[in-house]
């Protein structure tokens, strides 16, 4: 990793903590510049939201220092919760209170920051501005709770899964929402466990498992780390026994064979040698494909070939 | 930094407002409607405002059982007894006292007509004279054996030896429902108090509310404190519908200061409010708190003197029943209202309110959770 050149809005040094004896953070480094959108990414329970949390302020961790915008929780507690916004992985706001009302709450609490009207606009909630929390949909309780996080004008940005538990196009008006709001020059540390997301969004990804940084480095950097060029997916019908993957494993041009519920996946690095040997291998067996899919390496691929496990089963 | 921000910010005003916060200018916002402690308070207005079940328990329901209980209760004109005779004579006799009806009835009817309450009392013929057959454990059979006596004692040419006349007073004060009116007012403030306070704060914790909040800048007493002005307002309306429905309706006196009244009104109501916030410290779930309200509170709808006085309980365990905040409250209400006691002498059940709100306020405070 390059030193980074503009200063740090956040940085993460030796982080670690535990909830009785699950250790939830196992010694995470990491930093964010200033402007810059820094994801993590990581299967359920892999430590994101304690990280996220820690830095929030709202959880202190057993060791390690956490410094926001030149700043830290022991001597400007204050002052850091006027400049961070945060978004928590789960909060309902009272379902008696409108749009309207729940931001006029929220803003109250900042002594600088955009006016309520600006805040709906932002989050295009103008046609539920007088509309009662409960009967917002999924995206718009969301975009909701992301105006909250900007009600105090922050210079950095906490996400707990803005997307989560959405939909499709609820989840693109969020992501075009953290766009602008990366291109109006905030620091942003997002939590997904949608590789899609990162991609999209994030300048640098850290990925993570058991509480630990596998990987760290821009979309494009982490998937070239793997050395694949593709990804070839396929499944069979018929009576025959599971393949052996160090049969498959082996096959002219592949790196690397996982197999899950009947669907095998092989990393390869040139596509036009190894899916002949794959025909040819199955065909000795007498096998019928009856699924064949090839792509390009995604995040997901670096997470299965960093941990052999899948980010989340959908 | 205006060359990375995109066309479409919404906000359109990044520059200023980083500008105002380097310069250490406070934006001054929207006034005093936008001061955080206001947004608070409202917030709270609203919520009670917008649950139609909390505006029926803390203002209507005190006021139709005080309406229940007092036409339950109501005194009523002395009534008319009704008995039965076997002879005639006796019932012609009889027949003359306006307080009695009479019936001639065969004696079985007569038995019949006793064991079912319908007559409080029967003359049978005697070996000399009558018998009355009745219960004595029964004050109405009590009354009809002196008024059958004494009109045959009558009849029969007995003279009074006094004269006599009646005069009738009817005094408000010393009614059923004179008493159950300072009850009903403290378990209503105890309500209200306690469920008022206890649901919020649970709830909010329940949905993580109360994390988001303490994640931002607001300052942990002013939420606290926005419980207590939204009491205060919401307890002068609810004060206000139940004592002026009973004064008005049913003539309840209000013997001492009103001013006092609504002192001890006030700080009953910041005590039970202490008790909620000390029950709804820890609570995680909505079901968790409720069997804790329920569990502090039903002993004293039971044991605290709301319907009929506590000092009915064996003496063993009136000490502990003096001492439970409820108690001391409906005492305070009752010396107020009937017997017009100023603040001076109501001491002691005031030094047990003021002890349970502080002593509940302080242990809250170290134990509150706030995620
Ligand atoms: N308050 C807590 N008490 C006990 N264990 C906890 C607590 N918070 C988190 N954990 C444990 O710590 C581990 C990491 O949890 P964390 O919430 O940080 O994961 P996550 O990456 O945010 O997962 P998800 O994607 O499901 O949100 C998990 O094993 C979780 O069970
Ligand atoms: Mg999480």
């Amino acid at each position: 990793m390059e030193a980074p050149v503009t200063p740090l809005s956040l940085s993460i040094r030796g982080l670690r903590k535990s909830f009785g004896n699950v250790v939830a953070v196992d010694g995470i480094d990491v930093g964010a510049s200033n402007g810059e959108c820094l994801g993590l990414l990581g299967p359920n329970g892999a430590g994101k939201t304690t990280t996220i949390e820690i830095c929030e302020g709202l959880t202190r961790p057993d060791a390690g220092e956490v410094e926001l915008l030149g700043l830290s929780w022991r001597h400007n507690a204050d002052e850091l919760r006027q400049r961070i916004g945060i978004q928590l992985q789960e909060t309902q706001f009272s379902d008696k209170l409108t749009v309207e009302e729940t931001l006029r709450l929220f803003r109250s609490f900042y002594r600088s920051g955009p006016s309520v009207f600006d805040l709906i606009a932002a989050v295009r909630l103008e046609e539920k501005r007088a509309a009662r929390v409960m009967g917002l949909s999924g995206g718009q309780k969301q975009r909701l709770a992301l105006a909250c996080a900007l009600a105090g004008n922050p210079d950095l940005l906490f996400l707990d899964e803005p997307t989560t538990g959405l939909d499709p196009q609820a989840r693109r008006q969020v992501w075009e929402l953290v766009a602008q709001l990366k291109h109006s020059g905030r620091t942003i540390i997002l939590t997904t466990h949608y590789m899609e997301e990162a991609e999209r969004l994030c300048d640098r990804v850290a990925i993570i498992d058991h509480g630990r940084i596998m990987a760290l480095g821009t979309p494009r950097e982490l998937i070239a780390s793997i050395g694949i060029g593709h990804v070839v997916e396929f499944a069979f019908n018929g009576v025959t026994g599971p393949l052996e993957l160090s049969t498959l494993a082996a096959l002219e041009g592949v790196r690397g064979a996982h197999a899950e519920n009947g669907l095998y996946r092989l990393s390869v690095s040139e596509l036009h040698r190894s899916v002949p040997a794959l025909f040819e291998h199955l065909a000795g067996q007498g096998i019928e494909l009856s699924e064949l899919r090839t792509h390009s390496p995604t995040l997901e691929d670096v997470f299965v070939a960093l941990t052999g496990r899948r980010l989340r089963d959908e | 930094m205006s060359s990375l921000r995109s066309p479409e910010d919404a906000f359109g005003m990044n520059e200023s407002m980083k500008a105002t916060a380097v310069n250490g200018v406070p934006q001054s916002g929207e006034g005093i409607a936008g001061r955080s402690l206001v947004q608070l308070t409202m917030v709270r207005f609203r919520e009670f405002w917008r649950e139609p079940e909390a505006v029926f328990w803390v203002f209507v329901f005190p006021v139709l059982l005080t309406g229940g209980l007092g036409i339950a209760f109501r005194n009523q004109p002395a009534e008319v007894l009704k008995v039965g005779a076997v002879e005639a004579t006796v019932s012609a006799a009889l027949s003359r006292e306006k307080r009695l009806s009479v019936q001639i009835m065969d004696r079985s009817t007569g038995e019949t007509g006793l064991s079912t309450g319908r007559i409080a009392l029967l003359v049978l013929p005697g070996e000399e004279g009558v018998v009355y057959r009745y219960d004595d454990t029964n004050p109405e059979a009590r009354t009809a054996r002196l008024l059958v006596d004494r009109a045959l004692q009558r009849a029969a040419g007995a003279a009074d030896l006094v004269q006599t006349s009646d005069d009738i007073v009817r005094e408000p004060g010393s009614r059923y429902i004179d008493f159950v009116v300072p009850g009903l007012l403290g378990m209503n403030l105890m309500g209200s108090g306690i469920w008022g306070l206890g649901f919020a704060v649970v709830d909010a914790r329940r949905k993580k509310l109360l994390k988001r909040l303490v994640a931002s800048p607001m300052r942990r007493w002013e939420y606290l404190l926005s419980f207590l002005l939204s009491r205060l307002v919401l307890l002068s309306f609810e004060v206000a519908a139940l004592v002026g429905f009973a004064v008005w309706i049913f003539h309840v006196p209000l013997r001492g200061s009103v001013g006092e009244l609504a002192l001890l009104c006030l700080v009953a109501s910041l005590m039970f409010s202490a008790l909620g916030l000390l029950i709804a410290s820890r609570a995680q779930t909505i079901e968790a708190a409720s069997g804790l309200m329920n569990f502090v509170m039903l002993p004293m709808w039971i044991l605290s003197g709301v319907f009929f006085s506590a000092e009915r309980f064996p003496e063993s365990v009136l000490p502990f029943i003096r001492a439970l905040p409820l108690t001391a409250v409906i005492d305070t209400l009752r010396a107020n209202m009937l017997q017009g006691t100023p603040l001076a002498g109501m001491f002691w059940p005031l030094a047990i309110i003021t002890a349970w709100g502080l002593l509940s306020f302080f242990v809250a405070l170290r134990i509150f959770r706030w995620r």
